[in-house]
């Protein structure tokens, strides 16, 4: 960012050096070591909520839009994946307590119509239905946003955070509703789409050959980022941190408030509707409940913790809190010895206590997180700068 | 004579209830640097803030050169070629100096370099820091981005809100010269100011607002020879 016109800064290759290391390591490692280990739970979870809270970012970082419908914007997104890519022979099997599926309709059964149900044609039409799918689910998103956007877009801070706050918990009723369950299923899981596990590749007699399920998952929440991140690198994005800096001066200057605001808004949704389809694949189960307001602040907790304002800030704190949440702390929900004594407070629960006390800390003394509003890139350049001046 | 390139007639502005500007007309010839000058709650940011759209007024019209004003958006306003530099610098202060520039051109299209050679011709000292974040400038500093800033719309008339506010008399000298250079550079100028005597020395035409009306108008120069103005605005007492 620092040298804009020569490109790309040394900061930002090295940056994308890190990311292509973490890739090319999560490739080998699926492939040597034990593929149930908890790393590639954290891996492909982490990778999923980055993408998540990278979107959030957009909103309360960028453009200074105070909004906790996150959840709800995955919650459309994951249904919208299900619902496309349950292959039809299965669906009624799935739908079975609404007396079978609404409509039979499925976008991997419809490419393999075309192209093949079997060996590569088979892969090549199941990662085309994912991929129409997801998309679908990202506009699904979209549109909702721009609806709700309509009215509430018009709010300010606390007031807007309430109202998509309640937009995302309305939304989940409405997907348990048992009149809708041609469609949802109810309060029924979804189940039976293509999975991250689908995209390992077999050969002819059915042995996985390469593992690719923790890639993956890095690997389209990688695209969607840098996507976000072009864009705030760009004009929009410079008219977005305007808007969050002064919104009267940002009028001043000719940028119409409403406009680029809901752009905002419809972006980052699009991104969290894709995001809830890649929480589907990674969960192999869809279900409304899991889409509660809690999963929104965690969403927003990485935000924070990661750095209001920070892309990689974001993405460092989601495999943070991803790993610790779900492998490094486990131990504390197990009940303890030392030299055959029992200790105390090590029962299950106990790891969410201590979590928050974590939790507590960083908000109290590391108020602007890890990153504050600086990039992985912006680092590696300033330590090239001050080289220079030592150098001079 | 030339032209008036801003005509008001006879506009009202009320917030919730309390009438702030009521019935004032007024017009800025093309090509001079005309001001507002009076006490606080006399209207004269409330009147700006209605020519940028900012402010919906309740009745009236604002016409730039013959385009009634009322009723277009914002960005429609500085589209039209009428920029305003708002109250207390309002710079962008997580952007660089640079970005805030090209903030001020966001409606622009066309190419910018020659527009940043100008700006940066007029304040060197902004090209020095083009890489810092404005949050960390001067309150001077800050002022010359805020006009660099709207000078980047390429403006045909420029509304500047209080640009001495909270500044150093040496700086408030600078900014003064930098209103003259820019009027001289052929763009008119429309200012407020609490600054009675700087404006009046450096404005051709003067109007005086008093809670909403415009009280009297004229030369610069000459209000500033009138006993009544010094009493009320220059601190002058009567011997």
């Amino acid at each position: 960012m620092l040298n804009e016109k020569k490109g790309i800064s040394r900061g930002a290759i090295i940056t994308l050096m890190i990311v292509l290391v973490v890739c090319i390591l999560t490739i080998v490692l699926e492939n040597t070591i034990n593929p149930n280990s908890l790393l590639f739970t954290v891996i492909r979870k982490a990778a999923v909520y980055s993408l998540v809270a990278v979107t959030m970012n957009l909103l309360n970082g960028f453009t200074g839009l105070f909004s906790l419908g996150q959840a709800g914007f995955m919650l459309l997104g994951a249904y919208t994946y299900a619902i496309l890519t349950i292959p039809t022979d299965v669906r009624d099997s799935i739908y079975y307590l609404f007396g079978g599926a609404g409509f039979h309709f499925s976008t991997v059964s419809f490419f393999e119509g075309i192209i093949g149900d079997s060996g590569v044609a088979g892969f090549i039409s199941m990662i085309l239905g994912v991929l129409i799918a997801m998309l679908v689910g990202g506009i699904v998103a979209a549109i909702v946003a721009y609806l709700i956007g309509l009215p509430v877009l018009r709010l300010k801070s606390d007031y807007l955070a309430i109202a998509t706050l309640g937009f995302a918990e309305i939304l989940r009723a409405i997907f348990q509703w048992d009149k809708l369950g041609k469609v949802t299923n109810g309060a029924n899981a979804l189940r039976g789409y293509p999975t991250f596990a689908d995209f390992n590749i077999k050969n002819a007699q059915g042995i996985t050959v390469l593992r690719l399920s923790s890639f993956i998952p890095i690997l389209f929440a990688g695209i969607c980022i840098l996507i976000i991140i072009l864009l705030i690198n760009s004009s929009y994005g410079r008219a977005f941190k305007a808007i969050r800096d002064d919104e009267v001066a940002a009028e001043a200057m000719g940028i119409n408030l409403a406009k680029h605001k809901m752009m905002s808004f419809i972006i980052s949704s699009f991104f969290a509707g894709v995001g809830g389809a890649l929480f589907a694949m990674f969960a192999s189960t869809v279900q409304a409940k899991t889409f509660t307001s809690a999963m929104t602040y965690e969403i927003f907790l990485i935000v924070v913790i990661g750095g209001i304002g920070s892309i990689s800030g974001s993405c460092i704190a989601s495999f943070l809190y991803i790993a610790c949440s779900e492998w490094w702390l486990r131990f504390l929900d197990n009940t303890q010895y030392i030299n055959g004594n029992q200790l105390p407070l090590f029962k299950n629960g106990f790891r969410m206590v201590v979590f928050s006390v974590v939790i507590m800390i960083i908000v109290l003394f590391f108020r602007t997180g890890m990153m504050g509003d600086k990039e992985l890139s912006d680092l590696f350049n300033k330590k090239r700068r001050k080289k220079v001046k030592a150098d001079e | 004579m030339s032209e008036s390139i801003l005509e008001i007639k006879d506009l009202r502005v009320s917030y919730g209830g309390i009438e702030a500007v009521k019935g004032i007309s007024l017009d800025v010839h093309e090509g001079k640097i005309v001001t507002l000058i009076g006490s606080n709650g006399a209207g004269k940011s409330t009147t700006l803030k209605s020519i940028a759209g900012l402010v919906k007024p309740q009745s009236g019209s604002i016409k730039f050169k013959g385009q009634e004003l009322i009723g277009l958006s914002p960005d429609k306003i500085v589209k039209a070629g009428i920029v305003l530099v708002p109250e207390g610098r309002r710079v962008f202060p997580n952007l660089t100096v640079k970005e805030n520039l090209k903030m001020g051109a966001y409606l622009r299209k066309d190419d910018l370099t020659e527009d940043f050679e100008y700006v940066y011709s007029l304040f060197p000292r902004l090209k020095e820091r083009e890489w810092q974040l404005a949050g960390t400038l001067s309150g001077g500093e800050q002022q010359m981005l805020a006009v660099g800033r709207a000078l980047m719309s390429k403006p045909e008339l420029i509304m500047m809100d209080e640009p001495s506010l909270g500044l150093a008399p040496i700086v408030v000298k600078d900014i003064f010269e930098i209103i003259r250079t820019i009027n001289k550079a052929g763009i008119t100028v429309l200012l407020i100011e609490q600054n009675a005597f700087m404006a009046l020395q450096n404005a051709d035409w003067a109007y005086v607002l008093e809670t909403g009306t415009i009280k009297t108008e004229g030369e610069g120069l000459d209000l500033l020879d009138d006993e009544t103005i010094q009493e009320a605005y220059l601190g002058k007492t009567r011997e």
